[in-house]
């Protein structure tokens, strides 16, 4: 099969937006992607749309009614936090099969504030804080307390992964915040579930990325290729059975499962990659994901951290963006938000960011329950 | 209104005599353990094999949290905890009679599966309910 490339793709800065509505959101996205390849709606032969909170709500279609209703198919997805990368995987293996020529995915999100998770009072008595607590910051903390079982990981070296997410947004204009949190900062701040506090959970944002798709052909018939991002690999897992997944999300399994699959389908190993914008929805998360990338040993993502390995300027730098953590998490939107990282940084554009050199990239995301996505992206040669 | 608590999970077993218990299935083809009653396996595949079990009450400290805040109305700081049971089974639920202090709890650390009243939380028809909780085992 040919390979599909992205030739177009941005994000809006992310942030609060209760004035507008969810297509409105989207459709800003899908314009200025649009925009970054100088094509219009009427180039699209169809339209991938991630959305979680209206996921009945047929949002790619009022996107359309937004922007141009054309009449193409539309295919509206929710899969968790793995959504806007499931809607950006379905509009490549599109391509790939050679359906169409050049396609469209957006993401978009409105949320809330407050705790996710948790909720679920469906019959009888509410479970929350009597059986234990189903609040996404506990889970992620009992994710992270494994880790420290497992490895003597310690409530510093998490807090560590905010101080540099929060760092590397300050370069980042189109993130939430751009603001410094010392380590002192974000280990005194509110304590969420220990050993996740405030600034160790990633911030409830409105937001939307999107990115357009095409076959090498088009690419080259379009005269897009100078900028085109090879797509090296998509893969989608769901969580393989373990012994405590019925209280205890598996987000590692998963995650191993699909990284495996992502660089054999690549033909890379972890080595070769030049930065990855991986799933920080706790600073807890990024720690293991560290090992589940195979960016390092088991047991030695604390030291990752540590040693700065991590950070913009270190061996493999990781969530340059802010990440979720500062940058934002509008679920649907962020699995197409961190391609559009990765894209910006493998064209050289990032700015004060730019990860010198960067030729190969990674995007992760996690959705509870369980999905995992990863791409390998490249700049077309 | 029911005349005594109704359980607070469905796999929580109340019997008529004796004590109450937490009740699971076993895959008579893989031997992994669930919580509840099932008919499938998800590990294995296996279709009509699983034999009821009764969940031990022991079990061990697998891994936890200590929650700070949580949604109006519900006690904060607790021990949100994750508990191997001695046979198989892994369940979720509140590790009490600890001080909510990562320097006091221990990974691994034996815990007894005890029931009580569900923090005197009601439905909305005014029934109580019966609950279990974890606390550290002290022989
Ligand atoms: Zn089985």
């Amino acid at each position: 099969m040919a390979d599909a490339y992205v030739v177009g793709v941005d994000m809006i800065k992310f942030g609060r937006f209760p004035e507008k509505s969810v297509p409105q959101l989207g459709s800003e996205a899908a314009l200025l992607a649009l925009d970054d390849c100088g094509l219009t709606i009427h180039d699209m032969q169809a339209l991938y749309c991630g959305n979680l909170g209206q996921a009945s709500g047929m949002v790619g279609q009022r996107i359309l009614q937004e922007i141009g209703q054309t009449g193409i198919p539309v295919v509206n997805v929710a899969n968790a936090c793995a959504t806007g990368a499931t809607a950006f995987r379905e509009a490549w293996a599109s391509v790939k099969a050679d359906l169409y020529d050049v396609v469209l995915a957006v993401g978009v999100e409105q949320m809330g504030r407050g705790l996710l998770g948790g909720g679920g009072g469906s019959r009888g008595i509410s479970k929350e804080g009597l059986l234990g607590s189903g609040t996404m910051p506990s889970v992620f903390a009992e994710a992270g307390m494994e880790h420290t079982r497992q490895y003597g990981t310690t409530f510093e070296q998490f807090a560590k992964v905010s101080v540099k997410n929060h760092h590397h947004s300050t370069m980042n204009a189109k993130a939430m915040y751009q603001i410094e949190t010392p380590l002192e900062t974000v280990m005194n701040a509110e304590m969420i579930s220990y050993p996740n506090t405030k600034l160790m959970c990633s911030v409830n944002v409105d937001g939307s990325a999107a990115a357009v798709i095409a076959s090498e052909r088009k690419a080259r018939e379009l005269g897009l290729m100078d900028r085109a991002i090879k797509v090296r690999a998509s893969v989608l897992t769901s969580d393989p059975w373990q012994e405590r997944d019925l209280v205890m999300p598996d987000v590692n399994t998963c995650t191993r499962k699909a990284a495996a699959a992502a660089y054999e389908m690549a033909g890379v190993g972890p080595d070769d990659i030049d930065l990855i914008e991986l799933h920080d929805c706790f600073a807890t998360a990024e720690i293991l994901h560290y090992e589940n990338l195979g960016l390092c040993e088991d047991g030695e993502a604390g030291r990752l951290i540590d040693d700065g390995e991590v950070a913009l300027g270190g061996r493999i730098p990781v969530n340059v963006s802010g990440g979720l953590l500062s940058k934002g998490h509008p679920l649907g939107a962020t699995g197409i938000a961190n391609i559009y990282e990765v894209s910006t940084h493998l064209r050289g554009a990032a700015g004060q960011r730019q990860v010198e050199g960067a030729r190969i990239g990674l995007t992760h995301v996690i959705g509870l329950g369980s999905a995992c996505g990863i791409h390998i992206l490249e700049k077309a040669a | 209104m029911a005349d005594r608590p109704l359980p607070a999970v469905s796999h929580l077993k109340i019997p008529d005599e004796g004590d109450p218990y937490l009740e699971g299935s076993r895959c008579g083809v893989c031997g992994a353990t669930f919580l509840g009653a099932r008919h499938n396996c998800s590990k294995c595949g296996a279709r009509g094999k699983m034999q009821t079990v009764q969940l031990s009450n022991k079990g061990e400290l697998y891994s936890y949290c200590i929650v700070h805040r949580s949604f109006p109305g519900i006690d904060v700081p607790y021990v949100s905890a994750i508990v191997d049971l001695e046979g198989g089974g892994t369940v979720k639920g509140n590790l009490i009679d600890v001080e909510p202090d990562p320097a006091k709890i221990d990974f691994g650390m034996p815990v007894d599966v005890v029931y009580d009243d569900a923090l005197g939380r009601k439905d909305a028809d005014g029934n109580s309910y019966l609950s279990y909780f974890f606390k550290p085992r002290t022989q």
